[in-house]
């Protein structure tokens, strides 16, 4: 089983959109690869016939009647925002700089 | 007045409908007692006298003009911070949803609401559900009312000790991996995690949809059962609901207070029992199966042998499910928004970025990353896609189980709760706590904790946990009631007697 290192800890920070400073990473990675390795044993736990379980109760095709239901006023959605301009959610540039 | 707060719901309940007491006087009652001890409990992040006492006058109109919207009109409640609630802030104990006013109510605050229940206030949390202390709460520990420098259990420590301090006489929790359950255990109260799909989930803020159940929290096991018939049932608005009539709790309550336990048959989980578990909480499991077989069950013991692979399978599910969960907190539509130190004009991303890192403790990170790495390329299969299956292995234990037995048991937490601050920093060591309450979640079936006493070697509450097959909740309520009252009449009255008041502990440091 892979061990996790220090980078690795950093560039999955990065995929999940989380800075992390250097004092974090130095607090978090070794305890992480503690966590994995306490979950290191399920990987020759079950069979190839064995079917995965995504849901505990398999329910397919749920739907609703096709009627109108009322949903959030434009007021009521943007309360929350941090930022709101001209009844929309006002966000910072959202392109790089090169 | 105050003897008010140390009664059940259904006491009160029936105080109500006789006109002995009005909802405006018990509601102020609890409200007083929060005053009074939870600067030292921390249970609420957030009390709501105003709306408490505006939804009890309205309990009362209806109560005098005979029409009760429910047998538990006007009895007070406090709800876990991760449901919504309208106009009430709702921040799942994280400084990522400071002050957030949500626009609109769970489903399971709509149906208190609508049964008549005034709400006091939101209790504390771990992090976004994660955790099984309350220590993750980004606003401070709850202190377990037995002893304030212990923990109260989590993540819903705070619902567990409201009910133990007597703050509130019912609450409202959500069970994961235990978070009901664990709780209960450690403060000497009882709660039941439903069959999932049994109670609905909309509003109730995502930590692994296919885990999380919202559920009740209270000292009685008739109080629970009373609890889950009010908020259970159908929801269209969840699409994971199932569409079928709750059992009878209240019933099943009531004929296993009664006491016949004839015709029963309970299975001792040997996965769940013996080596890592405190010899006191052992002792007292042992003494409450001894009771049921004194009540008339019949005992067998059950192999699950894929149990002992629960946590491995759950802490790949959980942070899996969780990392895509939070992805949505993105600093842009709700919630914090924090600009990255350095940078003069950035963009959404580094916006994103530090603002995930100021919002989010500790462990909501490891969980992240942790979820991160195991849906990442490479590992999906020996991670997730095992954990997937030993789901599956579970399930097939359970299912082989139930043939044997009606109810299956177990302690409910390995220990009595610990100090403060003794397993912050070994996450590993936290998750154990787990370990008897993960497997129900994997597999979707309803389970109940009621407490079985104190260990002798710390003086602290021990849980009994009854497990049942899916969608026979009823059967958890029987079993439950029953233990409850064979306890009951061994101890000569609630196990909460025996814990040290705390008001008047406070009042003499005051003094």
């Amino acid at each position: 089983m892979p061990d996790i290192t220090r980078e690795e800890v950093a560039h999955l920070a990065d995929l999940a959109r989380i800075d992390l400073s250097d004092a974090e990473l130095d607090h978090l990675a070794p305890q992480l690869a503690v966590i994995l390795d306490s979950v290191a044993s399920i990987s020759d736990v079950a069979a190839d016939d064995i079917p995965p379980t995504s849901h505990p109760l398999p329910l397919t095709n749920v739907f609703r009647d096709d009627v109108e239901r009322p949903g959030l006023t434009a007021e009521q959605a943007l309360a929350g925002a941090p930022e709101v301009e001209q009844q929309r959610f006002a966000v910072p540039r959202i392109l790089g700089e090169e | 007045m105050s003897d008010l707060t140390r009664r059940s719901a259904a006491e009160l309940a029936d105080a109500l409908a006789a006109g002995e007491v009005t909802s405006v006087e018990l509601t102020q009652a609890h409200l007083d007692r929060i005053a009074e001890v939870d600067g030292e409990v921390h249970a609420f992040l957030q009390v709501d006298a105003e709306g408490a006492l505006d939804q009890a006058r309205a309990a009362d109109e209806r109560r005098a003009a005979g029409k009760a919207a429910s047998p538990l009109d006007g009895v007070p409640v406090a709800v876990k911070d991760v449901l919504t609630t309208k106009g009430l802030p709702t921040t799942c104990g994280s400084r990522i949803l400071e002050g957030w006013l949500p626009p609109y109510d769970a489903t399971v605050v709509t149906r208190l609401r609508e049964a008549g229940l005034p709400i006091l206030g939101k209790t504390n949390m771990d992090e976004f559900a994660m955790g099984s202390s309350t220590e993750h709460s980004a606003y401070g520990p709850t202190h377990n009312p037995w002893d304030l420098d212990r923990i109260p259990g989590g993540s819903g420590g705070g619902s567990a000790a409201a009910v133990a301090a007597f703050e509130a006489p019912l609450a409202i929790g959500t069970d994961t991996g235990g978070s009901i359950r664990q709780p209960g255990a450690v403060t000497g109260t009882v709660g039941v995690k439903p069959t999932y799909g049994g109670v609905s989930r909309y509003g109730l803020v995502a930590l692994a949809n296919s885990l999380d159940q919202a559920g009740p929290v209270t000292r009685t096991v008739l109080d629970s059962a009373l609890l889950h018939e009010a908020v259970g049932g159908h929801d269209p608005m969840d699409s994971t609901s199932i569409d079928q009539p709750v059992p009878p709790l209240v019933a099943a309550a009531r004929q296993g207070a009664a006491g016949d336990m004839q015709g029963v048959r309970v299975g001792v989980v040997k996965e769940l029992t013996g080596e890592g578990y405190q010899s006191g909480v052992q002792a007292r499991f042992d003494e409450s199966v001894q009771l049921l077989v004194d009540a008339g069950a019949e005992v067998v013991e059950v192999s699950c042998p894929s149990f002992v692979h629960a946590l491995a399978a759950y802490y790949l599910i959980l942070p899996s499910e969780a990392s895509s969960n939070l992805a949505k907190f993105d600093a842009m539509r709700y919630g914090l928004r924090v600009y990255p130190e350095g940078l003069d004009s950035p963009n959404a991303e580094e916006v994103m970025r530090a603002t995930r890192d100021a919002g989010f403790g500790d462990e909501v990170k490891r969980r992240i990353i942790l979820g991160t790495y195991a849906l990442s390329s490479g590992y999906y299969d020996a991670y997730y896609g095992q954990a997937q299956k030993v789901r599956t292995l579970i399930s097939r234990d359970f299912a082989a189980a139930f043939e044997s037995a009606d109810v299956l048991v177990s302690p409910t937490a390995p220990t009595t709760a610990f100090k403060l601050g003794e397993k912050l920093d070994d996450p590993v060591a936290m998750y154990l706590n787990d370990i008897a309450t993960i497997p129900a979640n994997l597999a979707g079936v309803p389970g109940l904790s009621l407490p079985s006493g104190l260990a002798h070697e710390d003086g602290l509450p021990t849980g009994f946990q009854v497990l049942a097959p899916t969608m026979a909740d009823d059967r958890l309520y029987r079993v439950g009631a029953a233990l409850e009252t064979a306890l009951l009449d061994r101890w000569g009255g609630p196990l909460l007697d025996k814990a040290p008041a705390l008001a008047a502990a406070t009042k003499e440091v005051v003094r």
